[in-house]
């Protein structure tokens, strides 16, 4: 590696600027698998995608195949999807629920709780061959955040929720659109790759300042649908402005907006159709009388993107998506979106939620499309990266106190952290 | 006339003509063929026979949505797709399966190559149902569901283009 710092951060003297070699340089992807990821809480599921005992989904986190489960005693679980003889992958189906997790090679087996119960040959070991010793393994670290379950595999890593920060309270707003707190991700799921930097999907998942020029055929579609595309002004605003960005602390970083583009909790706008008013006013009048009217309209009036560090976005806007990436080259992503919605919503209630996330998220969307082709066309302009060196990163940096929306103070937030785990070994 | 009266090659030349106006990016004239509730899907791939009120979908445009797709296609600002992706559709094993009164539904296979810009060929595969009505004008699309066959879209990326 080169001597040339990742960031240059003198605030005092009005600089922030990212070593674009961050973004490009498959050396810094290396560094990024132990110092960043191995030493994070990574987001491995939510708690709805197995609701029973015996439930599955597998998939890759932090680079591992994994099962997130539910066990026997009905307590959420995660595995390493490999058998403890010679390490193929115990479970091939993306989800379902089973009684045991078989190996089909040699044919080890595995009950709901991970342990190994089914050998066979068993008496061609010798003695002192004990199954109790080949359990499935386990991240070294398991817990969750109101439905939300994440690992690390740093032992030492501080605990969830104080990992969490500041990102907790936003986290709140999303669980608190459910009556029961209870939150579900709906079938279906997006996952599309982009030939990006993975970082570049942090950005532009709170990046508002882009809004504008990237999705302009966006808003002339919703200006078309007659929905109010700028925002009210004056009177009885929530935010002292109309978004602010900000740190939550730990890399975690947000950008809160006064909602007026409409959200299927619980603010009405015409793409949502006349017939849709009555329910969304219930799905209001709920809020009230659960929350109080303050919060209600913190939880209603309100949207969100929140970046949980590394590599977990919750948008809360047009809709609620959850969405996480992984590299698998420091030009190259893979990303996995969900949509969650309460559980008690009615038929009707998550037909127009799915249908809102449609407008504007996902590779079939009037918005994401255009955000994957601004990405891509970043990480090509990277090649520059040893003629150009920096990228300028300063927006708000001369204000004093709340930064807004359009502003880089979130960003800022999220390249300081990862600088400092990228360079406490140096 | 009534959809007992429609051959499979009718349906085979409406498809075949459809595909062009759509690989050519006719797509004024593309929306002619489209009935007033036309709708146009796309499934998840992990959930390729769920409904679109309860599961996500990567496409699920009501008629309205469509022409709004088509006016975002049309515009140059839709960044995804300017410039445009060359598209060359193969459509196979067209079958009709359902005949009912005006309407027919109709199952075909696709292979839709995509090139853009420099990226490598993008190979899309799967199948179509449609749903056709027979009207005094020819066949029309009533609903238009795109069925892929990866089980994830991984490095086909968006599919900001009408596939």
């Amino acid at each position: 590696m080169t001597d040339s710092p990742f960031i240059i951060d003198q605030p005092e003297d009005m600089v922030f600027r990212l070593n674009r070699r961050t973004l490009a340089d498959p050396e810094i992807l290396t560094r990024e698998q132990t110092e960043i990821f191995d030493k994070s809480w990574i987001y491995c599921g939510h708690e709805s995608e197995v609701s029973k005992p015996g439930d599955f989904c597998t998939r890759d986190v932090c680079g591992r195949p994994v099962i997130f489960s539910r066990d026997s005693a009905g307590d959420v679980r995660v595995f390493l999807n490999a058998c403890r003889h010679r390490a193929a992958m115990v479970c091939r189906e993306p989800c379902g629920n089973t009684r045991r997790y078989n190996c089909f090679y040699h044919g080890w087996s595995y009950n709901q709780d991970g342990e190994l119960v089914g050998v066979p040959g068993e008496d061609s070991y010798p003695p002192g061959f004990d199954k109790a010793n080949f359990s499935l393994a386990e991240p070294p670290r398991v817990d969750s955040y109101r439905g939300f379950w994440f690992i690390s595999f740093n032992p030492d890593i501080k605990d969830l929720k104080e990992y969490l920060a500041g990102a907790t309270e936003y986290i709140d707003l999303v669980a608190d659109q459910s009556p029961s707190g209870e939150m579900q991700v709906i079938q279906g799921t997006q996952e599309y790759d982009i030939r990006a930097n993975w970082k570049l999907l942090v950005e532009n998942s709170f990046d508002d300042y882009h809004l504008l020029t990237t999705h302009k055929t966006w808003l002339d579609y919703m200006k078309d649908s007659g929905v109010q595309v700028e925002p009210p002004k004056g009177q009885g605003l929530l935010l002292p402005s109309k978004g602010i960005g900000k740190g939550l602390g730990n890399g975690h970083a947000v950008i809160d907006n006064i909602n007026f583009r409409g959200r299927p909790v619980a603010r009405w706008i015409s793409i949502y159709g006349e017939d849709a008013k009555e329910e969304i006013e219930d799905i209001r009048t709920e809020l009230v009388e659960r929350l109080g009217e303050k919060r209600a309209a913190r939880v209603a009036d309100t949207n969100r993107n929140l970046v949980v560090f590394p590599n977990l976005v919750i948008n809360d806007g047009s809709s609620v998506t959850i969405r996480t990436f992984w590299p698998v080259a420091a030009d190259h992503m893979k990303v996995t979106a969900w949509a969650l919605g309460t559980k008690e919503e009615s038929v009707r209630a998550r037909a127009r939620r799915l249908d809102s996330f449609l407008t504007f998220y996902g590779p079939g969307g009037f918005a994401t499309p255009d955000d994957v082709e601004a990405l891509e066309a970043v990480q090509a302009g990277l090649a520059t990266w040893r003629e150009v060196e920096w990228s300028e990163m300063t927006r708000g940096l001369n204000k004093e106190g709340e930064q807004l929306n359009t502003d880089e103070e979130h960003l800022r937030a999220f390249w300081r952290e990862w600088n400092a785990l990228m360079t406490v070994d140096a | 006339m009534s959809a007992k009266d429609i051959s499979r090659s009718d349906v085979e030349d409406f498809l075949y003509d459809e595909a062009a106006l759509l690989d050519e990016w006719r797509l004024d004239e593309w929306l002619k063929l489209l009935t007033d509730d036309a709708i146009y899907q796309i499934p998840s791939t992990d959930a390729p026979d769920s409904d679109a009120r309860n599961a996500l979908f990567l496409i699920a445009d009501d008629a309205t949505r469509i022409k709004a797709r088509v006016k975002r296609l049309n515009d140059t600002e839709a960044h995804a797709e300017s410039p445009r992706s060359r598209t060359r559709r193969m459509i196979a094993n067209v079958r009709i399966t359902e005949r009912d009164g005006d309407t027919l539904a109709v199952s075909a296979n696709f292979s839709v190559y995509r090139y853009r810009r420099n990226s490598p060929l993008r190979h899309f595969v799967g199948r179509y149902e449609f749903r056709l009505r027979v009207t005094d004008k020819g066949l029309r699309i009533a609903e238009r569901r795109v069925i892929l066959d990866p089980t994830e879209l991984g490095t086909l990326g968006a599919i900001s283009f009408i596939l």
